[in-house]
């Protein structure tokens, strides 16, 4: 395997909340002890719930935030905020929703010119306007697309336009926040085709944040399973998939509706809720929604290992 | 009878450029005890003709139908006053956003009561008791203490089945369930949809359940009504359409699913669906169809027989044999 563009170590980011008058302020543990390494090439998915940190990790990723403790290499080298001007343009991030991420009043040439405006001074108006163009061909855009404004196109579209700028500035890491939610079910196998094209051509590492299973089953090479801002079990694809070790991705994937009416309709039915983030349970996150809890899931928290794929849980449900 | 009789429902808006057809005769039956989905994608009509069905359309929409009947009561000629006695007390609708759709300055016990003393006429003692009640019944757990909070202080899964509750309160005939579960949590999503039809099988309501996710008709529906930019294309019981689909435009949806891809590359559907201005003159999915010709591009389809999952096309797929005969 090539070497990692980027390798999280130990991630965490905490807010503070609360507070006030007489008020004490409560630490919401956002993420907690994430490691990962991003490919060439390669797509990593973390999939989870609402509320389970992939959004938090998604900026950290882009150096949007700084985590609270635990380290993030690029290239080898360590990322600190002081650094992050120039690191930026390597991590580039696509977000879910086409119609909030492009400026209504810019043309898609403007749109597309202005991370090379900011990050290429060097770069003459010519060549900035090359570049635009030739962008606009590799998402399959047509030249007249050029100076139209984003209220024009669809939202397969702009979501195409969204991709090309992520990608004016040649980056090696991808963060890709819902990329297709948003998008309707004909429109959204085109942009996963365009996303896997462009992977090829441009050897990108991706990280692909997404809820909906089917998706990153189609797209995914490795996938990390997040609840509560902590990973419960990672591994390569097809393993997850068809050996779900964590009662929690066991849970997911039957929760998840298949197209198949033909399918067994088995489903495993969780009790309950997500925890708040501020009152994470003090033993296995999961122990309160889980069938297969024990006392030592409530009071002790398990640790990510085991084979053939690693899984936070006392009991995997394989074994 | 059916419970639900709509036949060539149009909706048109007025827009400041001019008309434009959401819904575009559309028939629908749904029956007692069945479960109906319709599915489509955004812009396919799926909303508004339900919406129109409860008169909760704006002043600009013009509602044209051949007939228009519930449970025995004619929508279209029925004045407003006695139509509100029907709607949310025999006829009820779930909407997508549950944290957009209650009202944030009321407790949720407030609002459920609220139908109570409207449609039927409860004391408040009764009101508190049937709350309560309604509460159990969607699964909320400690319902005494949770008719007195908010909406913004419970989850969306929380919220979704207080608005389920506020829905069946008055024992509906019919419940519309538009997209129940689209901004919900793929965990949460498998209990209101377990909860809907556990509903509809103690009670025998109708449910028609509006979406655009296939998974959730494949595992919920038993007959799919498919609409493509206001027209319904084709209608099936649930395991014939997902297995011989006679519509090419459902036929390419369901190609164009993540999870019956065989290879790296998904097939699409070229093209958008076509808006107010570039709506085709012959099948509106012409444009996009493999394998429309001129006469497609020219005249628009009627609806094929029963047998044909009445599909608006002159070329149906999946038919050799019947063909032949």
């Amino acid at each position: 395997m090539t070497a990692p563009v980027m390798t999280a170590d130990a991630l965490e980011r905490h807010y503070q909340v609360g507070g006030g008058f007489l008020r004490k302020t409560q630490t919401l543990k956002a993420v907690a002890g994430l490691d990962f390494q991003l490919h060439p090439g390669k797509t990593l998915a973390v999939v989870g719930e609402s509320g389970c940190g992939k959004s938090t990790l998604a900026r950290m990723v882009t150096m949007i935030e700084e985590p609270t403790a635990g380290s993030l290499t690029l290239d080898g080298k360590q990322v600190r905020p002081e650094d992050w001007a120039d690191l930026r343009q390597h991590v580039q991030i696509v977000f879910q929703d086409p119609y909030g991420s492009l400026n209504p009043r810019q043309q898609i040439g403007t749109i597309l010119q202005e991370p090379l405006v900011i990050n290429r001074k060097d770069m003459s108006k010519k060549q900035r306007e090359e570049k635009a163009r030739e962008m606009l061909r590799l998402v399959g855009l047509r030249p007249e697309h050029y100076d139209r404004y984003p209220h024009m196109f669809s939202g397969g579209q702009r979501q195409r336009i969204a991709v090309a700028r992520a990608l004016m500035l040649d980056p090696k890491v991808l963060v890709l926040d819902e990329p297709v939610s948003a998008l309707d079910l004909s429109i959204q196998s085109a942009i996963l085709n365009l996303l896997v094209d462009l992977q090829e051509k441009m050897q990108l590492a991706y990280l692909f944040i997404s809820h909906d299973l089917s998706v990153v089953r189609h797209v995914a090479d490795d996938v990390i399973v997040m609840y509560l801002g902590r990973a419960v079990e990672k591994g390569p694809k097809d393993e997850v998939f068809e050996n779900p070790r964590h009662p929690y991705t066991a849970a997911l994937l039957s929760a998840t509706p298949r197209a198949d009416p033909e399918g067994g309709k088995e489903r495993i039915k969780l009790q309950g809720e997500l925890p708040s983030p501020l009152a994470i349970p003090e033993g296995c996150p999961f122990a309160p929604r889980c069938w297969k809890v024990q006392d030592v899931c409530r009071k002790e928290r398990p640790v990510l290992e085991g084979a053939p794929h690693p899984a936070a849980c006392y009991f995997p449900v394989d074994e | 009878m059916s419970l639900l009789r709509i036949r060539n429902l149009s909706v048109d808006f007025a827009t400041a450029s001019g008309k434009f057809r959401a819904v575009d005769s559309v028939d629908q039956d749904v029956d007692t005890g069945e479960i109906l989905a319709i599915v489509g994608e955004s812009g396919s009509g799926k909303s508004v003709s339900m919406l129109a069905l409860m008169g909760l359309l704006p002043w600009t929409a013009t509602v044209t139908a051949d007939e228009l009947t519930f449970d025995g009561h004619d929508l279209l000629k029925m004045d407003r006053r006695a139509r509100r006695k029907i709607v949310g007390n025999d006829l009820a609708m779930i909407f997508q956003e549950p944290m957009s759709s209650l009202n944030p300055c009321f407790p949720v016990g407030w609002q459920i009561k609220e139908s109570l003393r409207f449609h039927l006429g409860l004391n408040r003692a009764e009101r508190h008791k049937r709350a309560i009640e309604l509460f159990e019944q969607v699964g909320i757990p400690d319902p005494e203490k949770r008719l007195s909070v908010f909406p913004h202080q419970m989850s969306g899964g929380m919220n979704q089945r207080v608005m389920i509750a506020m829905a069946i309160a008055c024992k509906p005939k019919l419940l519309i369930a538009d997209e129940p579960t689209t901004a919900l949590d793929v965990t949460i999503q498998a209990q209101i949809l377990d909860l809907l039809t556990s509903l509809r099988d103690e009670t025998g309501m109708g449910l028609v359940l509006i979406t655009h996710d296939m998974g959730v008709v494949a595992e919920t529906a038993e007959r799919v009504s498919v609409q493509y930019a206001g027209q319904k294309i084709e209608e099936q019981q649930v395991l014939p359409l997902f297995r011989e689909p006679h519509h090419p435009y459902t036929a390419a949806l369901l190609d164009a699913l993540p999870e019956r891809a065989t290879e790296k590359r998904l097939p699409t559907i070229p093209g958008v669906v076509p808006g107010q201005f570039d709506r085709p003159a012959g099948c509106l999915f012409s444009p996009r169809c493999k394998f429309a010709n001129d006469k497609c591009r020219a005249e628009n389809p009627p609806p094929l027989g029963e047998d044909l999952g009445k599909a608006r096309c002159f070329y149906p797929l999946n038919t050799d044999e019947r063909v032949a005969s």
